[in-house]
């Protein structure tokens, strides 16, 4: 048997470090996570490895503006608009948010 | 009475043919040939019905599920219906071009078992000759279809000194995730307890090496560990508890709340296409009968962990107390808990004391049958 030869994963697709956030950080949900709408239970649900999240209205706002364009600075900009809420409240919570979503691999910095 | 919820997950055990004997592994100690397996469209149609039913997640499992030629077309009608799928394989003999076409057919996840982090224990606990190098080269596979991966070990006391190797190998492969999962006693690791049991210095120090390295790799691996339940002090709460979220469904359509279940000799259980399977999670009283807390003896009746651990397994309950409406003797609530040292005791002077041309009892068909007659 012939085994073809794949090169290992490059280093994009291995994190060497942990991602810490910030206002330019550039937040996508990875390919295994993804926020999916469930009929039976009338909610939205993230899915990922082994684990199904039921996120609150603000959480799946955040996830939902993800898309792997906008910034930080931009999704709280937008957030705070729609919410009528202080940027500098808002920041806060949005970057506590997706550090923590981005430690559990779940978002993409 | 529990209000009843709509299944979140789902196991499905395709086929129990495997290239590999794992001595610890989840199936029944009798295993089903091929013939006795589901079709294509029968698989397709309970796989609907999963669906409908609540179902988010199935776990693509066996045996090797890669065996069933049909598994891409199961994929398929699964992303069809946005179920995430993952995929629970050795990475044994996987023909070229598999793992590529399995991820074209929508697959979310793979998830790789790895006996060892180094060649020979993988080969000695799988008895499988080159079967360490055929799952490196499945995991480059899975990284180059751009799937993601977690690196599954399961650990017992021949490979439990390989944890720091472990987590290495799941960096070095571009794995996301890393299930340290120590053995759980059902099945065949029952009929391998004494072999496989690790002493208590050595489980205290891997928790620690664990620790440590969630701790550092936070970010950058996720690390889920399976606690070892002998060494416990609360138990796990089995499939979250029983027949509360999930389910599992054998190669041959039989619906069980947990792949062990069938060790518990009162139950009956019931067959998809006899009945839907809504029919089954709803009605079926082996379903029913540990569901939510009713069934409950002392001391979980009473407990203010009855929520939170729901009497722990059900089948741990029926091996070790004899009862399967018994507290989880992992419990060290439970009147049995000291049984669990003993147990452990026993394993390592057991073991001490044998000298086997091979260590354990290997999964096979017949296994179970040929070590009757050996010991009648």
């Amino acid at each position: 048997m012939t085994v073809a030869f794949t090169p290992p994963p490059s280093p994009a697709t291995l994190p060497r470090a942990r991602a810490l956030v910030s206002p330019h950080s550039i937040p996508a949900l990875p390919r295994h996570v993804r926020i999916q709408y469930d009929p039976v239970r009338q909610a939205d649900a993230v899915l990922a490895p082994e684990k199904v999240f039921w996120p609150n209205d603000i959480s799946l706002d955040i996830l939902r503006r993800c898309d792997g364009s906008a910034t930080v600075s931009q999704i709280v900009a937008g957030l705070a608009a729609e919410y009528d809420a202080p940027e500098a409240d808002v920041a806060a919570d949005v970057e506590t948010f997706l550090q923590e979503w981005s430690d559990k691999l779940l978002v993409k910095l | 009475m529990t209000e009843l919820l709509p299944p979140i997950g789902m196991l499905a055990e395709l086929t129990h043919r495997c290239p590999l004997q794992c001595p610890y592994c989840s199936n029944p100690t009798e295993l089903l040939k091929a013939n006795r397996e589901l079709d294509t469209e029968t698989w397709a149609w309970l796989f609907r019905q999963a669906a409908d039913l609540g179902v988010l997640q199935v776990h693509l499992s066996g045996g090797e599920p890669t065996l069933r030629r049909d598994l891409e077309q199961l994929v398929s009608g699964l992303a069809g219906r946005g179920v995430y799928t993952n995929l629970i394989t050795a990475g044994v003999g996987i023909a070229e071009g598999r793992i590529e076409a399995l991820a074209e057919a929508g697959l979310d996840h793979l998830q790789l078992s790895f006996q060892g982090a180094r060649p020979t224990t993988t080969e000695l606990v799988s008895n499988h000759a080159g079967s360490h190098e055929k799952k490196l080269e499945t995991a480059r596979r899975a990284r180059a279809a751009g799937l993601p991966l977690t690196v599954n070990a399961p650990i017992h006391r021949h490979n439990i000194e390989e944890v720091p190797a472990f987590i290495e190998l799941a960096l070095s492969l571009g794995a996301e995730r890393l299930e340290i999962a120590n053995v759980q006693y059902a099945g065949w690791a029952l009929v391998n307890r004494d072999a496989l049991m690790p002493d208590r210095a050595t489980v205290e120090r891997q928790a620690e090496i664990v620790e440590e390295a969630r701790e550092r790799l936070t970010g950058i691996l996720n690390i889920d560990f399976v606690t070892p339940d002998y060494f416990a002090t609360y138990p796990k709460p089995c499939m979250g508890g029983w027949a509360r979220d999930a389910f599992m469904v054998a190669p041959d359509g039989t619906v069980l709340p947990c792949h062990a279940a069938a060790s518990i000799p009162q139950l009956t259980f019931e067959k998809f296409g006899d009945r839907t399977l809504a029919e089954i999670w709803r009605d079926s009283p082996a379903f029913n009968a540990f569901r939510g807390t009713d069934w409950m003896q002392a001391p979980c009746r009473s407990c203010e962990r009855r929520e939170i651990d729901w009497g722990g397994c059900r089948c741990q309950a029926m091996a070790i107390a004899g009862d399967a409406a018994a507290t989880d003797p992992a419990c060290a609530k439970s009147p049995l808990h000291a049984r669990m040292a003993k147990l452990i005791e026993e394993a390592q002077a057991s073991a001490a004391g044998h000298d086997r041309a091979e260590p354990f009892v290997y999964r096979r068909i017949g296994a179970m049958a040929r070590l009757r007659e050996l010991v009648e």
